[in-house]
């Protein structure tokens, strides 16, 4: 029997604590414990030898924090060498499993940490390969509290070794990992990317962890694992311990084996004692048989959404396709219109959003996977990268910390050699469009046997009708008046003959026509009547959204009528779908709005006032003053932070309408200015804040975020021409970085003036580095960058010079 | 309390002063869209708090803490005649990172309001542990790492001693910040 087939074959009993028992033993706090399998490899060896005289089938390695975050590289090899011949050495002549086992980095990833993943995968892999080439049978990843990372090491230990892999979560007591996931979700995920068993471990004691084993067990097609705490520890006579004795812990633990839980053992305070007590109920329970939940399920890093029930409703807006301003977005690299786009659909009612970046002038490769990064730090729908060039697809899966709608793959071999590897390794559902070498068949019947043909070759990479979700095809129905109809029946026979899920890009039915949102919801209609698992619309559409709603109630699938009549009242065919405004108060003009910081009432002013006039007017004559106003009040102290930023939004959506209109101004006006957050810095709510400002008084803005090399700086400077660069530091061990950067600018990019900002530092530290320009606040930032505009960008000024 | 633990510690009502002056308002009126920002933090905000006691020593170096020694003049002012200390950690968790984050991308105006809520939440925690811990012993006021002279590089002790990774799920970076941010550890002597 193979190691993987072990592992599904029955019971599994795993050791009990490692640290625990080396801190009866001596370990002092704040020593490694991986060291000691060279320093003591006899306490290691005990340890194990009495997991193994106690029953255990699987042990694992004192390999818990082993990594070249903790470690030297060099002591790698020989620390994960004797970590696996310890184990070894106490499982002589008997049929023990010894995996090598892997805790937390000690990292946390960004966005929400400073560590790229890519190192954090790396670290893993490294250690990983090291521990199969020493002999280890599997990878055990233990005491994940963030999906992320337990998806970093996943990704790792597949790159890393052949070996099977069991993964392993910590949860907090509210049922969640820290960052967020619940069990759905953590399931969803690791099983997507391929985990042969999923557990949980640590944190609690058996008895409180019944809720989540229970949900692993629901969402789990692959083994359950617990390897729970010995109840919660207290300190007595300096020493902790942990209240649930061998026999009350045994008694929690028969009940959730009960419940099908297959891999057993302990984590902390637990003890030889334990393991024999769990040996002897395995050998009295009979292992509850695995179940295929079959679920077609994707998910975010906090929320799963599965198909096969109400048709799930994918956000179409980021796409660039006949979108001007978002084209330009995608151009300058401007996210925060992006992800506005992506919020408003999600407020709108859209259950997942495609992300499409592809237009000329962009490089995709890069592009795609740094707006997935963007896009999951500000919404929790699960998102659908949308790409036909498998390198930028593999770097948006690769950041995607949840499990990807991909769209697509279709019927041609190269395309389905390309993405099937990617969805296999990466996890994610795969949209499936019914065409091939021959292009896009004109009967419902071809499209059945493409789609037929794509789930024959999905299952020769181990994925199946569940990893797949068809389109067969909206067609523009002007230019063909029978093909709204093909696709409707293909769509009906892929449910029938395959047991198919399916999706449509419902508005491509309408090109070429008038009203497109009347023949759109009606078409939707129609479609959720054969069957449709997804839809990829426009959820701004109030007539789609609607549809939808109209649909469920008209099926039954609304009892009471709750959601339509909250649906009715809340989308009227006046108003888009995504406006929520919550303002109160009466202000009269675009000028005012903006000084008492009122986002949607600007915008609305703004749209009003550009049907009378110029936009460049409103600039001059609104919008400015109103800034300036708001600055001198600021700058007196009679107004604070919180609303010159309100204001400086209230601009902000001003300029959007003004962008937006037939009356923008051509081109920028403004002079430009790059702004960095410098190397080794990652704080940049400042930087962000006189970005903000610099872009509401005219300026263009060339932002190149947090932790910023000075060469970057520098390339920015040179390609952009700026005469003006803004630097920020928050830390004193930062300020180094800051002073070398105006050292390169001024090698490098004679002429540029450089200001800086930052909590750390003042005028006369600012001289001391070179600068020539120290900005207490933004509007100090704004002002000095207001000169440029009224003199020649090589005056020095007087605060420095 | 114990001489040691890990403790979910219940919510506690924000203070509107005190986010107010960390807003850049002192004295200040906070605007409406602040309550918008409280409803939504208290969701995410997760108070944990992890402690140890030790006793403290004074040295001709400096001090013995009991898990570390240091040479900070300051913080033996501030320890001057105690014993004992208490060694804590407290977060508010990851939440409010995530907030301020996803909030620096679409309103600044609300993501400066949530940096102000999360270091009123933590500082709230901490204060709120010490009145608790001083019910039986009355404390001096708390010292942090980064305080005075004692120097952040404290931290890496701090973690040792507490266990804070796994204790708390905190991590510590190379540059001896923390994450998530919303976190505070400092030590208190009686």
């Amino acid at each position: 029997m193979t190691v993987r087939e072990r592992i599904r074959s029955g019971f599994l009993l795993l050791d009990g604590g490692m640290g625990t028992a080396l801190q009866r033993a001596g370990l002092a706090p704040g020593e490694k414990p991986e060291t000691w399998n060279l320093s003591r490899p006899e306490v290691i060896r005990r340890v194990h030898q009495s997991y193994v005289d106690a029953g255990a089938d699987l042990i694992l390695t004192n390999t818990f924090g082993l990594n070249r975050f903790r470690f030297a590289e060099g002591e790698l090899r020989e620390l994960v060498f004797a970590a696996v011949a310890n184990a070894r050495a106490a499982c002589s002549g008997r049929d023990v499993l010894v995996g090598l086992d892997l805790g937390p980095s000690g990292r946390m990833l960004a966005p929400l940490g400073d560590t790229d993943p890519e190192d954090v995968i790396s670290a893993f892999r490294q250690v990983i390969a090291l521990g199969e080439e020493a002999g280890a049978d599997l990878v055990f990843i233990e005491t994940m509290n963030d999906l992320a990372e337990a998806r970093a090491a996943l990704i790792a230990a597949k790159e890393g070794a052949s070996l099977p892999v069991i993964v392993s979560c910590a949860f907090g007591t509210d049922g969640r990992l820290l960052t967020g996931a619940d069990p759905e979700t953590v399931v969803t995920v690791l099983e997507g990317m391929g985990a042969d068993a999923l557990g949980v471990n640590c944190s609690q004691g058996p008895d409180s962890l019944a809720g989540i084993v229970k949900d692993y067990l629901r969402y789990a097609s692959v083994p359950v694992l617990v390897k729970p705490n010995a109840g919660l520890p207290r300190v007595e006579n300096g020493e902790t311990v942990y209240d649930l004795e061998p026999e009350a812990f045994c008694a929690a633990m028969r009940s959730l084996i009960r419940a099908g839980a297959r891999l057993v053992g302990g984590c902390c305070g637990t003890d030889e004692r334990y393991i024999a007590g769990l040996r002897r109920i395995l050998s009295e329970e009979t292992p509850v048989p695995l179940t295929d939940q079959k679920r077609c399920v994707i998910a975010s890093a906090r929320k799963t959404v599965s198909f096969g029930g109400d048709t799930v409703l994918i956000g179409e807006r980021i796409n660039p396709t006949g979108k001007k301003r978002l084209k330009q977005a995608l151009r300058e690299e401007d996210f925060a219109y992006v992800l506005g786009e992506a919020v408003r659909q999600e407020e709108a009612g859209a259950a997942v959003l495609d992300v499409n970046v592809g237009t000329p002038e962009v490089d995709e490769k890069t592009l795609l996977p740094r707006l997935i990064e963007e896009l999951q730090t500000v919404t929790d729908l699960p998102l659908q990268p949308d790409s036909s060039d498998p390198v930028a697809m593999e770097g948006a899966l690769r950041r995607y910390v949840g499990k990807a709608l991909i769209n697509s793959v279709n019927g041609t071999e190269e395309s389905m050699a390309a993405v099937f590897p990617l969805a296999k390794k990466y996890g994610g559902v795969i949209i499936a469009l019914t065409l091939d070498e021959n292009g896009i068949p004109a009967t419902a019947g071809e499209r059945l046997e493409v789609a037929r043909r794509i789930l024959a070759r999905a299952r020769t990479y181990g994925l199946d009708e569940r990893d797949l979700i068809f389109d067969p095809l909206a067609m523009t129905v002007s230019a063909s008046p029978g093909a709204a109809r093909v696709t409707l029946d293909a769509l009906r026979a892929i449910r029938t003959e395959l047991n198919g899920y399916t999706s449509l890009g419902v508005s491509n039915v309408s090109y070429g026509l008038p009203d497109r949102d009347g023949i759109n919801s009606a078409y939707f209609t129609l479609a959720m009547d054969a069957g449709l698992s997804a839809a990829i619309m426009n959820p701004l559409s109030v007539r789609m959204i609607r549809a939808w709603y109209d649909y469920r109630a008209l099926n039954g699938r609304d009892p009471g009528f709750q959601d339509y009549i909250a649906a009715a009242t809340r989308y009227t065919l006046t108003e888009s779908a995504g406006s929520a405004v919550r303002e109160t108060g009466d202000v009269a003009t675009l000028r005012e709005a903006v000084e008492k910081g009122m986002r949607a009432k600007a915008a609305a002013l703004c749209r009003d006032a550009l049907k009378e006039r110029e936009g460049l007017t409103l600039i001059e004559e609104e919008i400015i003053p109103a800034l300036n106003n708001v600055g001198e009040g600021f700058e007196k102290k009679t107004l604070f932070l919180p609303q010159l930023l309100m204001s400086a939004e209230a601009a902000s959506a001003a300029f959007e309408e003004i962008k937006a209109s037939a009356s923008a101004p051509a081109g920028e006006n403004g002079p430009r200015v790059v702004l960095a957050t410098v190397k080794g810095d990652v704080h940049d709510i400042g930087k962000n804040i006189v970005k903000l400002l610099l872009e509401n008084f005219g300026f263009a803005v060339t932002d190149l975020g947090k932790d910023v090399s000075p060469e970057t700086v520098a390339a920015a400077v040179k390609k952009t021409g700026a005469p003006l660069v803004g630097l920020s530091a928050l830390m004193t061990t930062t300020v180094p970085a800051m002073e070398e950067t105006i050292r390169l600018l001024r090698r490098e990019c004679p002429g540029v003036l450089v200001m800086v900002g930052g909590a750390v530092l003042n005028p006369d530290y600012a001289r001391e580095i070179g600068a020539d320009f120290y900005g207490k606040d933004a509007m100090e930032a704004v002002r000095f960058a207001e000169r440029l505009r009224a003199e020649k960008p090589d005056t020095k000024t007087e605060e420095t010079r | 309390m114990n001489r040691s633990g890990v403790l979910d510690w219940p919510h506690l009502p924000p203070d509107r002063g005190e986010i107010a002056r960390y807003a850049g308002c002192p004295g200040g009126v906070l605007p409406p869209l602040l309550e918008e920002c409280l409803t939504e933090a208290e969701g995410v905000v997760k108070n944990r708090v992890a402690w140890r006691c030790y006793p403290v020593s004074f040295t001709e170096e400096g001090l013995d803490l009991g898990f570390a020694e240091t040479a900070s003049r300051d913080l033996a002012r501030n320890l001057l005649g105690c014993e004992n200390i208490v060694l804590f950690a407290a977060t508010a968790g990851p939440g409010l990172d995530q907030l301020v984050r996803k909030y620096s991308r679409l309103s600044p105006a609300k993501a400066q309001l949530f940096q102000a809520v999360g270091a009123e939440r933590v500082e709230t925690l901490c204060d709120a542990f010490c009145r608790e811990f001083g019910r039986e012993i009355p404390l001096r006021p708390r010292y942090s790492p980064g305080y005075g002279d004692l120097p952040l590089s404290l931290q890496r002790d701090v973690f040792a001693a507490l266990n804070l990774e796994k204790a708390l799920g905190l991590t510590l970076g190379d540059n001896l910040l923390i994450t998530p941010t919303k976190t505070v550890t400092a030590i208190a002597g009686w």
